[in-house]
């Protein structure tokens, strides 16, 4: 338990500021820091896995990936940032302009509260409340609606294609998503997300409920993967059928903001299985082994959370460049006619376990 | 109950958070605006379909193959959110949540089956 407790820091701060300005005044400075943080770990999260995407994209196809811009390439992603920022947004005919304009809002939103309610480090929690994880899962399957928006509007056959099939995509999937962290929060007890990570801190879930909890992260990663449209299930943007989705028409920063939310929502998904199945911010530890535990735990929270969140993400990024995509009939044949069943099963196997008392 | 970093409710975060979400792309958009160039040409406002002009609405009713997921995503959604307060307490009430969430299972399965043989699961 030698991890760093944020919550000394924040706790000094805000008795710091109540001891020179009234209450309300001191929350509305500490909630600003939190939207500005917020907003800057967003912003720095997207452009590193920009970069990191592409890195790994070049290492599996045997090249280097960016290398020009900066060392090794790092300020590549910058550069593209500035580059989108002054992109013309061109004004297309016969759109609806209101839905149109709405559709980014409704996306970064939904996967930027989705974002707050990770769990970033001991002390770290924005957004705490005593359903997390089921809140989570309902502010993310938000986004699709801006995506069916986003196609809808455009006035544009592509697009419409795409975010239908997208649409049809997510809320499945979603299902998949819902019912591997149900079969977890059975073997915790708890919907909080403190409390999820709290429980994990002498074995993390997947060691704790062996076998139904292996197959139920199995099933959380493929239909993760399908959920932010990557990999073998990029149907919606399928480059060679759909010229590029849901969001062929949007032009500069406005295509920015969905290319923003994909990469976020990679790393949203393989925090909340992080947080499921890896023990969140709780170093790894080895019942018995107390040296190796002591070291374990002179490693920050932070770098903890985050280290396993872009381990999971590679793994993602992995299967988009080991398997062929696959055709739409067989995308929902696969979510309706084996994954939810397994799942179904699985959870069942999950109660039995529970119990039964066989966990760890 | 429910308190967060810096002891604010998680209410007010949440809040905080989505209008953080919003304030960045508006920023965004502003900022692009701002300092984006602007041109015209008659070209430039057409759909993007490969350089042919579109033929007819592109907003048209649409397959109904989709529309039948949906409903049967609906089914097993409400499902999930009946199922969450119960997995809470099933560790604390052992062996009697078997029997408890069996007969709701038997019944969602039975659905589930059902569409299958009447082939909502098949893409026509």
């Amino acid at each position: 338990m030698n991890t760093f407790d944020f919550s000394i820091v924040t706790t000094w701060f805000d008795n710091l500021l109540n001891g020179v300005m009234p209450l309300w005044l001191t929350t509305v400075i500490e909630c600003l820091l939190i939207g500005v943080g917020l907003i800057l770990v967003y912003a720095l999260l997207a452009l590193f896995y920009i970069y990191y995407e592409r890195k790994l994209c070049g290492a599996f196809q045997c090249r280097l990936g960016p290398n020009r811009v900066g060392p090794f390439g790092l300020l590549q992603s910058f550069a593209d940032m500035f580059k989108i920022l002054i992109k013309e947004l061109i004004p297309i005919n016969n759109i609806d302009k209101f839905l149109f304009g709405l559709a980014p809002y409704l996306v970064i939103a939904s996967s930027f509260t989705a974002f707050a309610v990770l769990p970033w480090g001991r002390g770290l929690q924005i957004i705490d409340f005593n359903i997390g994880v089921f809140f989570l899962i309902a502010v993310s399957s938000i986004g699709v609606l801006g995506i069916l928006l986003a196609g809808w509007s455009s006035n544009n056959k592509f697009t419409l294609i795409g975010a239908l099939r997208s649409g049809a995509q997510m809320v499945s999937y979603e299902l998949s998503i819902g019912l591997s962290v149900m079969t977890i929060v059975l073997l915790a007890g708890t919907m909080s997300v403190t409390e999820l990570v709290e429980g994990q801190e002498h074995l993390w879930y997947i060691f704790q409920g062996h076998i139904p909890a292996i197959i139920a992260f199995l099933i959380y990663i493929v239909a993760g993967t399908a959920e932010t449209n990557r990999g073998p299930f990029d149907l919606p943007e399928a480059e060679s059928e759909l010229t590029a989705g849901y969001h062929t028409e949007y032009s500069g920063i406005h295509f920015g903001y969905f290319y923003l939310a994909e990469y976020l929502n990679l790393f949203i998904v393989s925090g909340v299985a992080t947080l499921l199945f890896f023990g969140g911010w709780m170093p790894l530890h080895i019942p018995g082994c107390e040296g190796f535990n002591n070291v374990m735990d002179y490693i920050p929270s932070v770098v903890w959370f985050v280290g396993k969140a872009i381990i999971l993400s590679a793994v993602i990024i992995w299967f988009k460049w080991t398997f062929p995509r696959l055709r739409i009939d067989q995308l929902l044949a696969f979510e309706w006619k084996y994954l939810l069943p397994f799942n179904l099963v699985n959870l069942v196997l999950m109660l039995i376990v529970v119990a039964f008392g066989w966990h760890f | 109950m429910d308190l967060s970093i810096f002891g604010i409710q998680s209410t007010t975060t949440a809040l905080v958070a989505v209008l953080s979400g919003l304030a960045l792309v508006f920023l965004g958009l502003w900022l692009a605006g701002l300092i984006g160039p602007r041109s015209y040409a008659p070209q430039k406002g057409e759909a993007y379909e490969c350089g042919i002009p579109t033929r007819g609405k592109s907003m048209v009713q649409f397959k109904v193959g989709y529309y039948l997921f949906a409903i049967l995503f609906l089914m097993f959604d409400v499902e999930a959110v009946f199922l969450f307060p119960w997995a809470v307490i099933a560790k604390s009430m052992g062996t009697e949540s078997i029997l408890a969430v069996a007969v709701f299972l038997c019944v969602l399965v039975l659905g589930l089956a059902y569409a299958w043989r009447k082939g909502a699961l098949e893409w026509k």
